[in-house]
């Protein structure tokens, strides 16, 4: 029977030089976006715990960090920046921006307000 | 599980554990036939009620049952099922795949759809079922007396987990699965009308999964989202409902497009025309159909400029549906158009479906809508377009593809006159709707009084009601009665896509080789420009099956029983029926199932004839 019929096989031999260097690249991608997320995580953080910073800046600017977030963890973490995810990003974005205009609508249309 | 043993298997235990997208496709329609039939006839009892003024037939709040199970039924139990039947079947023959990426995933939503279809009616022996309209509005939903509507609730529920799982399969499916050479623009168009519903089933049915949530924790719970005295708000339901309930619509009717676009190519005898912007015009409907929704709440009140914005959209969507119809009768000019049952359909639709348009446009203004809300004629425009439209395309599915699916062609001239029976009960139904509708006759009433004009109409609208049964048995009669003409089912059509490239039984693994499709309408080039065979883009081999199994329906029962506990309060089985759903995945999930192959021995005999 073809070996290669299993595909959760366990992969035999040494990687390649050239996959050891991706992986070494993406090795420090990682770190470098980890890094810069427990730097956001702090900010929002801060901002909320410091007397000196308004609410009124405070809750849309963590609001802005949150979003921010959520992209680096999808592309970083997620691997939404590889080849082959052009599917994965259009399904992704367009769920957004549906659920986007959705709630924004919804916001506006379910209050006391009339337009 | 060897060759051997994936055989010779018992044949209830192989429908009960099957996973190959065929059978699937098969139980899927005959679970949807079942509760087409079903909501037929509550149809029929509702219009016997309304034959004559003041009649006693039966009782305002049956009527009221009838209606709402009418509704439910019909959208999620019948047509939706009977669509995902043909895109089970079709959608791997088409793109020249072995079956669908997820198997298993493919089965347990089927059995999640049944055991979802089958609680919403258990209601009717259980006190009453739900009595709201398939809308369900709060409060009238979230107050209603009885286990009624906590039948809808979860019934809905249980069956939209089923459709979701569905439509994710599907995607995966025709991204990850096409044939070498198949490029997303040579893919048929049934396959890229179901690609974009199963878009919309994916963005869609969560907001009805939130709004089924909010409404059990209401009614189950005590929650109060939309109970106004401790500060809820009623128009969060109607917002909820509509943002599913809108491209869900669009859900039903994609599909039926897409049969369309094979059955007239295919009977006119030429490609079809402005595959392009067929394809374009389906993406955009899919879209403008997620901005939309408050059209169906332009009484609510929810202000002038919300109205119109949305009424702008609203009509927008003629457009893209008006270069479809322009396709569509361009596809038709010039050719050598057979007049075939499946065609008859699809030549049925097309003026139709521009009447419901038409009505459609006209319900998008939205201060004319003022007049039309809730009235017959609403009820007139949206059965223009889902009969007109997805149940027409269902039918011509049926005759065009019936062959293929169950090998054996539908006797042609009691297909014509089922079609000329059900065409003119159609329209004699519904076409006096519009009329009741604008002298006033309000929808889901379940009487009115004698001497206001709506005596005739209402007499006509029952007889059409009665043609469109008798069509239906005539359809029964036919199925039974063509079992044999089996000869000629391969490529009785003289078909243009994959499909009809398979031998008749189609072989579990669908293709012996996988092919290469070369040009759009592949098996039409291979027969004018290559020996009529589709070129082979590997050699034979063994083939890699996925094993079958039980837990999708067992997965699928657990949640029946805990649904059971929920309505009727009794905790602990809902605990039952979680453990024996949780039991369910866990097997799945530690047990490691690899399949089996079946050998080249094996696929060159079936290949040569031999058994």
């Amino acid at each position: 029977m073809d070996p290669h019929a299993d595909p959760s096989a366990p992969l035999q031999g040494e990687p390649s030089n050239q996959t050891k260097r991706k992986l070494k690249r993406e090795m420090r991608t990682q770190l470098v976006s980890f890094v810069l997320m427990i730097f956001i995580t702090s900010m929002a953080f801060f901002s909320i715990a410091s007397d000196v910073i308004p609410n009124g800046f405070a809750i849309p600017f963590i609001l802005i960090l949150a979003g921010l977030q959520v992209v680096l963890q999808l592309y970083f973490f997620m691997h939404m920046n590889e080849k082959g995810t052009g599917w994965v990003n259009a399904m992704i974005w367009s769920g957004l921006f549906v659920a986007a205009l959705t709630v924004a609508s919804l916001m506006l249309l379910i209050g006391v307000v009339k337009y | 599980m060897s060759y051997e043993k994936a055989q010779s298997k018992n044949v209830i235990w192989d429908w009960l554990t099957t996973v190959d997208h065929k059978k699937i496709g098969i139980l899927y329609l005959a679970a949807g036939a079942f509760f087409f039939a079903v909501g037929g006839l509550e149809a029929i009892l509702m219009r016997i009620q309304l034959m004559f003024p003041e009649s006693s037939f039966i009782q305002a709040q049956t009527f009221n049952e009838l209606l709402t199970m009418h509704g439910t039924t019909m959208v999620f139990l019948a047509a939706m099922p009977l669509l995902f039947g043909f895109m089970n079947y079709m959608i791997p023959l088409q793109i020249g795949a072995r079956d669908v990426a997820f198997p298993f995933l493919n089965a347990l939503g089927f059995w999640l759809f049944l055991f979802g279809g089958i609680l919403l009616n258990v209601s009717w022996f259980a006190g009453g079922a739900p009595d709201a309209g398939w809308t369900a509005y709060a409060p009238l939903s979230s107050e209603s007396p009885g286990h009624g509507l906590d039948f809808y609730v979860l019934g809905l529920q249980v069956s939209g987990i089923g459709t979701l799982i569905g439509g994710i399969n599907f995607l995966v499916t025709v991204i990850n699965m096409r044939a070498p050479g198949m490029s997303m623009m040579r893919m048929p168009l049934f396959t890229w009308s179901s690609f974009v519903a199963s878009m919309l089933i994916l963005f869609a049915f969560p907001a009805l999964t939130i709004g089924l949530l909010l409404l059990m924790l209401e009614r189950l719970f005590g929650a109060t989202y939309f109970g106004v005295d401790l500060g809820g708000n009623v128009i969060i339901w109607q917002h909820l409902f509509w943002i599913f309930g809108h491209p869900e619509v669009y859900i039903l009717i994609l599909p039926a497009f897409g049969i369309f676009s094979e059955v007239l190519p295919t009977f006119a005898k030429k490609r079809l025309f402005g595959y392009s912007a067929m394809v374009f015009a389906t993406l955009i409907i899919g879209f403008l159909g997620f901005m939309v929704w408050a059209h169906h709440m332009f009484t609510v009140g929810i202000g002038p400029v919300a109205n119109a914005i949305f009424a702008v959209a609203t009509m927008a969507i003629a457009v893209p549906t008006g270069i479809k119809i322009f396709n569509w009768l361009l596809t038709l000019w010039g050719g050598r158009i057979q007049f075939t049952t499946a065609n008859l359909f699809a030549l049925g639709f097309i003026p139709t479906f521009v009447m419901g348009g038409v009505t459609g446009v006209m319900l998008a203004a939205s201060a004319a809508d003022y007049q039309f809300h809730d009235t017959y004629f609403v009820v007139a425009h949206f059965h223009y377009v889902i009969i007109g439209g997805t149940v027409f395309g269902l039918f011509a599915g049926v005759f065009y593809w019936w062959p293929k699916i169950f090998g054996y062609r539908l006797n042609e001239t009691l297909g014509k006159v089922f079609f000329w029976l059900f065409l003119t009960g159609f329209h004699l139904t519904f076409f006096v709707q519009h009329f009741l509708g604008l002298m006033g006759m309000q929808r889901r009433v379940a009487s009115y009084l004698p001497g206001q004009g709506l005596d005739q109409l209402n007499f006509i609208s029952t007889i059409g009601a009665f043609l469109m049964g008798v069509a239906f048995i005539i359809l029964l009669v036919t199925i039974f009665t063509s079992m044999k003409n089996t000869t000629n089912v391969s490529d009785p059509w003289d078909g243009r896509t994959l499909e009809w490239t398979t031998t008749t039984p189609v072989p579990e693994y669908n293709f012996a080789q996988t092919p290469l499709v070369r040009e759009l309408d592949a098996f039409w080039y291979e027969k004018y420009e290559g020996d009529g065979k589709m070129k082979a883009a590997e050699p034979i081999g063994d083939i890699h099956m996925p094993n079958g199994s039980i837990l999708p329906l067992i997965i699928a029962f657990g949640l029946f029983v805990a649904s059971f506990g929920l309505i009727y309060a009794v905790y602990p089985l809902a605990i039952v029926g979680l453990i024996i759903s949780f039991i369910g995945m866990f097997l799945r999930s530690v047990k490691e199932d690899h399949g089996y192959h079946i050998p080249a021995e094996a696929v060159k005999r079936d290949k040569d004839g031999g058994k």
